[in-house]
């Protein structure tokens, strides 16, 4: 089983989280969307996997390559 | 003239206002958010208030807070700049219901220009050239695709509420269209709370060339030449000319002169820019029209002297545009405006931080816009223009040299910023040679 560490590639504040802990997501799908200077950047599963935790909530402020979730991979 | 303004912004364009209220001798208020109370131009305000947290909704943005500023400081005007209130018509009849000037035009224009398939139906109406498209679209998917159909692919869906170039899609096969819809309907209905989206046929790489216009109170309107705004990065405006670059002035001066008439005879009263799109084959259509001064104002100020946000309060205040302006406008060289973001300049991802260096080159021919200095912080709370480098010629390849010149001076460190990106463009035979168009920056960013 591997790991996937998800980051926030941007400082800013988490919009909108897209996923359930439990969700099994392909590879590509967003996992979350931050907000920062008007634009709205997602947080990828570039691999996919199964959502192990989400570290943070609507409103949360993230900083670059800030963990905000964890999944685990086939 | 008005006795006391509120610059009811922030940044860059609250600089802008701010030093020209000083050239006139009128009084004025600057407000501040949290994250903005160590701006350097709160420095140039007669009075300076605070007016909530650091996210705009609660500070820019709080209606309240800022009427409640207006009324604690007895000014007679309010000037919004651009973005947050500036083209809110019920914000601006509240500023009047206040007995306070809105430095803009009417309400009614406002919110006339604001719906983006009534701004095209009015100008269609005037005879403005408009292409093809549609009136807001039904939810019935078969009429959504006869209606596309009829437009022909590839169409443009946008918001009717919106601009920026927020929720726009574009689609090239009918199978596409419900998609598009749909996404650019929760993004419109995000962002300007109006789900409202409509069609537009999508012209192929056209040029972005635009009119600044002036009108005063008695329905005199004006035209300050064109812009062309073509160098764009997701939809917005990187680098900005006037005069545009290899366009027949026998083209563009009769448009210009059309548009200020229309406009006139619909008794438009203050500043305004009518955006157009130009095809490859040279022909023009209306795009929209912002009922407010541009980002990119200083460089119609650099080929024709005028001060555009003087103006724009002299006609606020009630003086006659011949009062304000010239018997004659003329023009004389060239100017370019680069937008330096701090954003990845491969990515465009905004970089928020601390400015450990911030040092906007001086020179001649150059004009520094800014609301930052050294040490102080980037915040992830507004947009991330940095600084606006307007560069000034006799010839468009010597404002070309200059801005290059300017740009690679520019000593920024601390947040990643795009200045790498607008000098690769700068540089490009593409740029140069003056075949801009809207696909341009992508194209050569591509190389870089």
């Amino acid at each position: 089983m591997a790991k996937y560490e998800a980051r926030s590639e941007v400082t800013g504040s988490v919009w909108m989280v897209v996923c359930a802990v439990g969700q099994q997501l392909d590879p590509g799908d967003t996992v979350m969307v931050i907000e920062s200077m008007k634009m709205e950047i997602p947080v990828i599963a570039e691999d996919g996997g199964v959502v192990m935790e989400i570290l943070v909530t609507k409103g949360t402020s993230v900083t670059e390559g800030q963990l905000v979730a964890l999944l685990e991979g086939k | 003239m008005l006795n006391k303004v509120v610059v009811a912004n922030r940044g860059a364009v609250a600089a802008r206002v701010l030093r020209t209220l000083n050239q006139l001798d009128v009084r004025s208020v600057a407000v501040y958010s949290d994250a903005d109370a160590h701006a350097p131009y709160l420095a140039l305000a007669g009075e300076t208030f605070h007016i909530g947290a650091s996210p705009a909704r609660e500070s820019y943005l709080n209606e309240d807070a800022l009427l409640e500023v207006l009324r604690v400081s007895h000014a007679d005007g309010l000037h919004p700049g651009y973005g947050f209130l500036s083209e809110n018509h019920r914000f601006a009849q509240r500023v009047q219901d206040a007995g306070a000037c809105f430095v803009g035009p009417s309400p009614r224009w406002i919110e006339a220009m604001g719906h983006k398939t009534r701004a095209r139906d009015l100008a269609a109406q005037h005879g403005l050239p408009v292409g093809p498209g549609t009136g807001v679209l039904l939810k019935d998917p078969q009429a959504m695709l006869s209606a596309a159909e009829e437009i022909g692919y590839p169409v443009l869906v946008k918001p009717a509420a919106g601009g920026g170039g927020i929720g726009m899609m574009s689609v090239h096969k009918p199978e596409e269209l419900a998609a598009a819809v749909e996404r650019a309907a929760s993004l419109a209905e995000r962002g300007f709370a109006n789900a409202e989206v409509y069609l537009e046929r999508l012209v192929e790489r056209p040029r972005h060339v635009e009119i600044q216009v002036l009108g005063d109170k008695e329905g005199t309107v004006r035209h300050l030449f064109e812009r062309d705004c073509s160098v764009q990065r997701r939809h917005q405006k990187i680098i900005e000319e006037a005069p545009g670059p290899g366009i027949a002035r026998d083209l563009v001066e009769p448009l210009a002169m059309h548009v200020a008439a229309v406009l006139g005879t619909m008794g438009y009263d203050n500043i305004g820019t009518v955006e157009m799109l130009m095809g490859p084959d040279g022909r023009f259509s209306f795009l929209e029209m912002n009922t407010r001064l541009q980002v990119e104002h200083g460089v119609t100020e650099e080929i024709t002297g005028i001060d555009l946000v003087a103006a724009q309060l002299r006609s606020a205040a009630g003086q006659s545009l011949s009062e304000i302006l010239p018997k004659r406008v003329t023009r004389s060289g060239h100017a370019i405006q680069a937008r330096v973001y701090a954003e990845d300049p491969k990515r465009f991802f905004p970089s928020p931080g601390t400015l450990k260096v911030f040092r906007p080159p001086q020179r001649e021919g150059i004009r520094v816009e800014t609301g930052y200095r050294e040490g102080q912080d980037v915040t992830p709370h507004y947009d991330p223009l940095l600084a606006k480098v307007i560069a000034r010629g006799t010839t468009r390849q010597a404002a070309i040299g200059r801005l290059i010149e300017a740009l690679e001076a520019f000593e920024i460190q601390g947040v990643k910023n795009n200045v790498p990106a607008l000098v690769w463009i700068l540089q490009s035979d593409e740029f140069r040679s003056g075949r801009v168009h809207t696909g341009l920056a992508p194209e050569v960013l591509a190389r870089m």
